[in-house]
C-alpha cells in the first residue's frame, strides 16, 4: 500500500463522527467609515494613505517622495512616463534592483489595511515583494469593511497567485523591536483615486 | 534534559528570566488589546472552532478533494506517512533537479521532522530565510517559539552572533542595523536559490490552494524567485473553502502578535511558468492523534503561538525547556503523542490554569487535555516509580479515616503524604518557601469541641 | 437548607482558622452546617499528577461522608472544582465553592463586617476559570467577579488593582515541588505585583495558592499579612 492510501485509510479509521459545517453570519464587523478606517489602520502599521484626485497627482508624489534616479516598474499605462512598464517577461532576478514598484491593487480591507492583488495587476509574482518601496494605487469605492465580504467579493474567482499584502515588511524578530523592511519593500503607499 | 531540570537553570538568571516573561507578557498583551477592539471576537472563536470540527470529522474527503484540486492546478502532491518519508520526498525532488541548496521559510513540521539535520548531512546546504530562524540557525539552537524563533535572546546576543558570522561591526546591537545587515545577506540567497521551501498555513480542500502567511515577505521572496517550490504540510492544515480563510486570517495574527494581519497572505495555487511545485502533506503520528478521542482537537490548532505567550510556565522556562518543535501548552498536549517515554515530563509542565485554553482561537482545551495526559501517561507506566508510591501512600492514607485522624493527632505525619508538605529541607518546597505553622489543633479538634454535642 | 462543609485537608491540619471562619460566615448568613467528621481528602492532589485511578476510594469516601446534604460547600475553589468534575456526587442543591455559594444561593446584598485595610485579591485559578467565579482576563466578555463582590461589601475594605489580575500564582498541586524553579518564580512574581500595587492583606478563595504565597512572603520576610477570604469576610472589630 502506498503512503497515500494508509494515510487517507488511517485517517478514514480514525476521524469523528459527522460535524456540521458553522454558517458565517453574525461575524461581520461594524465599521461606519470604512475609508477612514482603512487609513486608521493602515497607518497604525506602517503604511501611508495618499489621497489622490487623478494621475497627474500620483506622479507628483513620485517625483518628489522617491529617488527618480533609481528603477522605477509599473503596471500601469497612465505612469508609463515616469516607470518602466516593459517588464513583464523578464527574468523574475533582474528585478532585483527595482527602487519603487506601482501597481493597481484590486480593493482594500478597511479592518486589517490590507489590499487584494492577484498575479495580474502585479505583473509578475515577486513585483510587489522585491522591490525596495511599494505603491499600490486602489479605487475609494473599492475598500469593504472586514474580510469576510472581502472573500465574498473574491468570490470562486481562479487566481494562479494573489496576496493580501498590508503594509511594509516588518520584523521584531530581534527582542521584539519592530523593524521595517525585512526582506519585502521598506516602505508603503497606498494611493486612494 | 526534562522541562524542570531545563527550567531550573534557565530560572538560575533571574533577570533574563523576568525579561523573557515580560517580553512575552508585552505580547499577551497586544493580542487582548487586538482581541477586544473586534465585538465579536468570541463569536469568531466559537466559529472558527466549528470548522476545525466540521475539518476533523471529514478529513479523508477533504484531503482527496485538495489533492485532486491541486493536481488540476498544476502541482505535484506527495504523501508522507512520517518525517523520514517527508525528509526523503524533498531530498529526491532536490535530486531531480540536481540542486543541492535551498531557501526555506518558516515551517515547524520540517522543525518536527528535522529535515535540517537530515538534509545537511546529505549534502545539501538548507538556508533559514526567517530572520528569527536566521538566528538561531547560524546559532545552532533549535527555535524556542513558533511564531518567534528567537524570543530567547537579547539583541546583544544577536549583535554577537552576527558578528561571528556575519561581520558585524562588535557591539553595534542595534535591531535596526542587524536586520538592514540580515536583509542584505540573506536577498543574495534569494537571488541565488534554485529551490524554495515553505510551510503551509491554510489549505483549501475546494480550491486545491494554499495559503502562506508571513510578515517578513521571506516565503514570497523565495518562492517566487525559485525554479522549485515545495510546500510541506501536515494534512490537519486543510479547510473546507476558501471563504473560511475570512474566519482565520482574522484570527490569527491577532492572536499571534496583536496584528490586524499579516503583511503578507499569500495564496498560491498554480505555479509560475516554467515553475515546479510541489506539496507534500504529512501524517507524522497525526493520524494516530486523530483516534485519541481525547487529544484529537490537539489538531484544530493553526500554530499562533497564543497559548505560549499567555502561559505563566513558558514565560519563565523558555521554549527550550520543552525539548520538543513545538514548545509550551500546545506542545505539551502534542508531543506525547510522538513519543510517550521522551516527553512524559511535558504534561506535567503546567499548573493547569487554564489560561491557554482561554486564549486559542480554535478553542482546544488544552489545559484539560494535559490533565487527561497525565492519566493515559499515568496508566501506560511512565510516571516515574517515586512519585508513584508517594501516591499510593497518600492514596492509602486518605482513604483511612481513622489513619488520616490518628497522623494529625501525633504531629501531623500524615502530611508526609502530601509531598509539598514534608517538612525538612531536602523537601524542594522548603528551598525558597516557608512551610505553614502547625496550628494547636486541627478544625476538626476545634470542631469537636466547640460544635459537636 | 443543610449544608454541609468540606474542609480540605490541608486548611484542616494547617488553617483552622479557615474552617473556623468559614463555618461562622455560614451560620452567620442563616445556614444550618454540618461537618462530617470522617472526611479526609477529595483526591485532587492525586488526579492532578496522573493518578485519577487510584482515587476511587478517596472519592467512595467523600460520597458517604456527604450524600445527607442538600449542598456542599467549600472555602477552596480548586477543590470544589475537583469535587465537582471527578468525584461523582451530585446534591441536590450543588456543590458550591464559598463565594459562590454566598452570591449564587444566599444572594446576599449587605454583609456585617469591617477590615480597614488595603486588600489584594489572588484569583486561583481553578476557582476562577474552572468554576467562573470572575471573568476571565483573556475572554472579550463584560467583566464580573463574585469573591470582589463580597468584598465590596465589607466596611473600609480598600481593593487594591493589580497590573496582572489573574496570574496563575504557581502552586498547581505537585507542581510546586516537581517544577520547584517555576513555581517559586511565579510566587514571587505574585507578591511582588501585591507589594508594587500597595497590598497590605493579600487574600483568596484557595488556601493551597495562599500558602505557597506566604511561605515566600515569610522567606523574604516582607510586610504582607495572608488571610483567607473567609477570614475578611467573617472579620469584624
Amino acid at each position: 500500500m502506498s503512503s497515500r492510501e494508509s494515510i487517507l485509510s488511517k485517517i478514514k479509521a480514525s476521524q469523528p463522527e459527522q460535524r456540521a459545517l458553522p454558517g458565517l453570519t453574525g461575524l461581520n464587523l461594524q465599521v461606519d467609515l470604512v475609508f477612514q478606517k482603512y487609513r486608521e489602520v493602515l497607518t497604525s502599521i506602517g503604511g501611508t494613505v495618499v489621497e489622490v484626485g487623478s494621475f497627474d497627482e500620483i506622479k507628483t508624489f513620485i517625483m518628489s517622495e522617491y529617488n527618480t534616479s533609481l528603477r522605477l516598474i509599473t503596471t500601469l499605462p497612465e505612469l508609463a512616463d515616469i516607470a518602466e512598464t516593459g517588464w513583464l517577461e523578464a527574468d523574475p532576478h533582474s528585478l532585483s534592483d527595482v527602487e519603487l514598484t506601482i501597481i493597481r491593487g484590486v480593493f482594500g480591507v478597511a479592518e486589517n489595511g490590507a489590499v487584494w492583488l492577484t498575479e495580474k495587476e502585479m505583473g509578475q509574482r515577486v513585483a510587489p515583494f522585491i522591490c525596495q518601496n511599494l505603491a499600490i494605487v486602489i479605487q475609494k469605492e473599492n475598500i469593504v469593511a472586514d474580510l469576510h465580504l472581502a472573500y465574498e467579493r473574491i468570490g470562486n474567482e481562479e487566481n494562479n497567485f494573489s496576496t493580501f499584502l498590508a503594509g511594509p515588511s516588518k520584523t521584531a524578530d530581534i527582542e521584539q523591536s519592530l523593524v521595517l523592511g525585512a526582506h519585502g519593500s521598506r516602505s508603503l503607499v497606498v494611493f486612494v483615486l | 534534559m526534562q522541562h524542570s531540570e531545563a527550567a531550573d537553570i534557565f530560572n538560575k538568571d533571574v533577570e533574563r528570566t523576568t525579561w523573557h516573561d515580560e517580553t512575552l507578557w508585552w505580547v499577551r498583551q497586544k493580542r487582548d488589546k487586538v482581541a477586544f477592539q473586534i465585538p465579536e471576537w468570541e463569536s469568531l472563536r466559537e466559529t472558527a472552532s466549528q470548522i476545525k470540527n466540521n475539518v476533523l470529522s471529514n478529513l479523508h474527503d477533504y484531503l482527496v478533494s485538495f489533492e485532486e484540486q491541486a493536481i488540476r492546478n498544476g502541482v505535484k502532491v506527495h504523501w508522507a506517512a512520517d518525517a523520514e518519508e517527508h525528509n526523503q520526498i524533498v531530498l529526491s525532488i532536490l535530486r531531480e533537479n540536481n540542486i543541492n541548496s535551498l531557501s526555506k521559510s518558516k515551517s515547524m513540521l520540517t522543525e518536527e521532522c528535522h529535515m535540517n539535520e537530515f538534509l545537511s548531512h546529505n549534502g545539501i546546504d538548507v538556508i533559514d530565510t526567517d530572520l528569527g530562524e536566521r538566528i538561531v540557525q547560524l546559532r545552532q539552537e533549535p527555535p524556542s517559539h513558533i511564531v518567534m524563533p528567537a524570543i530567547h535572546l537579547k539583541k546583544e546576543d544577536v549583535s554577537d552572533t552576527f558578528h561571528e558570522h556575519l561581520n558585524t561591526e562588535k557591539g553595534n546591537n542595534d535591531p535596526q542595523y542587524l536586520t538592514e545587515v540580515a536583509r542584505h545577506h540573506l536577498r543574495e540567497k534569494f537571488l541565488e536559490r534554485k529551490l524554495a521551501l515553505t510551510g503551509v498555513n491554510f489549505a483549501v480542500a475546494e480550491t486545491g490552494e494554499f495559503v502562506v502567511c508571513t510578515n517578513e515577505g521571506n516565503a514570497d521572496m523565495g518562492a517566487h524567485l525559485a525554479d522549485v517550490h515545495i510546500a510541506c504540510m501536515g494534512f490537519e492544515k486543510i479547510i473546507p473553502k476558501r471563504e473560511h480563510l475570512g474566519v482565520f486570517l482574522r484570527l490569527l495574527a491577532r492572536s499571534a502578535t496583536g496584528q490586524p494581519i499579516t503583511t503578507y497572505s499569500s495564496h498560491f495555487r498554480k505555479p509560475r511558468e516554467g515553475q515546479q511545485m510541489h506539496i507534500v502533506i504529512v501524517d507524522n503520528g497525526r493520524s494516530t492523534q486523530l483516534g485519541r478521542k481525547d487529544f484529537r482537537n490537539s489538531l484544530k490548532c493553526i500554530r499562533c503561538a497564543a497559548c505560549m505567550n499567555t502561559c505563566p510556565v513558558y514565560r519563565r522556562s523558555g521554549g527550550h525547556s520543552y525539548h520538543n518543535a513545538v514548545a509550551g501548552p500546545i506542545g505539551s498536549i502534542l508531543a506525547p503523542n510522538l513519543d510517550m517515554t521522551k516527553f512524559a515530563d511535558l504534561p506535567f509542565a503546567s499548573t493547569l490554569c487554564g489560561s491557554c485554553s482561554n486564549v486559542c482561537p480554535v478553542k482546544i482545551d488544552i489545559h484539560d487535555q494535559l490533565y487527561k495526559w497525565r492519566q493515559v501517561l499515568v496508566q501506560s507506566g511512565h510516571a516515574p516509580t517515586v512519585k508513584k508510591l508517594g501516591m499510593k501512600a497518600m492514596n492509602f492514607t486518605f482513604s483511612h479515616p481513622a489513619a488520616y485522624q490518628l497522623g494529625g493527632s501525633v504531629g501531623r505525619k500524615i502530611m508526609k503524604a502530601l509531598p509539598f508538605l514534608v517538612n525538612n529541607g531536602m523537601n524542594p518546597w522548603f528551598k525558597n518557601r516557608e512551610m505553614p505553622e502547625p496550628p494547636s489543633e486541627s478544625f476538626r479538634d476545634w470542631y469537636k469541641k466547640n460544635r459537636k454535642k | 437548607m443543610k449544608v454541609g462543609l468540606f474542609i480540605p485537608c490541608y486548611i484542616d491540619q494547617f488553617y483552622p482558622q479557615v474552617g473556623v471562619a468559614t463555618l461562622e460566615l455560614l451560620e452567620k448568613l442563616g445556614c444550618e452546617v454540618g461537618f462530617p467528621l470522617n472526611q479526609t481528602c477529595c483526591g485532587q492532589p492525586m488526579a492532578n499528577s496522573g493518578f485519577e485511578h487510584l482515587a476511587g476510594s478517596c472519592s467512595q469516601l467523600f460520597i458517604d461522608n456527604f450524600s445527607e446534604f442538600d449542598y456542599i460547600v467549600s472555602p477552596s475553589g480548586s477543590c470544589t472544582l475537583h469535587v465537582k468534575e471527578h468525584v461523582g456526587i451530585h446534591p441536590k442543591g450543588g456543590i458550591y465553592e464559598l463565594t459562590e455559594f454566598i452570591n449564587d444561593v444566599l444572594k446576599i446584598d449587605k454583609l456585617d463586617a469591617r477590615f480597614p485595610h488595603k486588600v489584594g485579591l489572588h484569583q486561583s485559578c481553578h476557582g476562577q476559570r474552572g468554576l467562573k467565579l470572575s471573568q476571565m482576563s483573556e475572554l472579550n466578555a463584560p467583566g464580573f467577579s463574585k469573591p470582589e463582590k463580597l468584598l465590596r461589601m465589607v466596611d473600609g475594605l480598600d481593593l487594591v488593582t493589580l497590573d496582572r489580575k489573574d496570574e496563575c500564582c504557581g502552586f498547581g498541586g505537585t507542581f510546586c515541588v516537581t517544577e520547584e524553579a517555576v513555581s517559586v518564580r511565579m510566587g514571587i512574581d505574585r507578591v511582588r505585583d501585591h507589594v508594587k500595587n500597595g497590598t497590605e492583606v493579600l487574600t483568596g478563595g484557595d488556601t493551597s495558592c495562599l500558602m505557597h504565597l506566604e511561605g515566600i512572603i515569610r522567606r523574604e520576610k516582607l510586610p504582607l499579612k495572608v488571610m483567607h477570604i473567609a477570614e475578611i469576610l467573617n472579620f469584624s472589630n
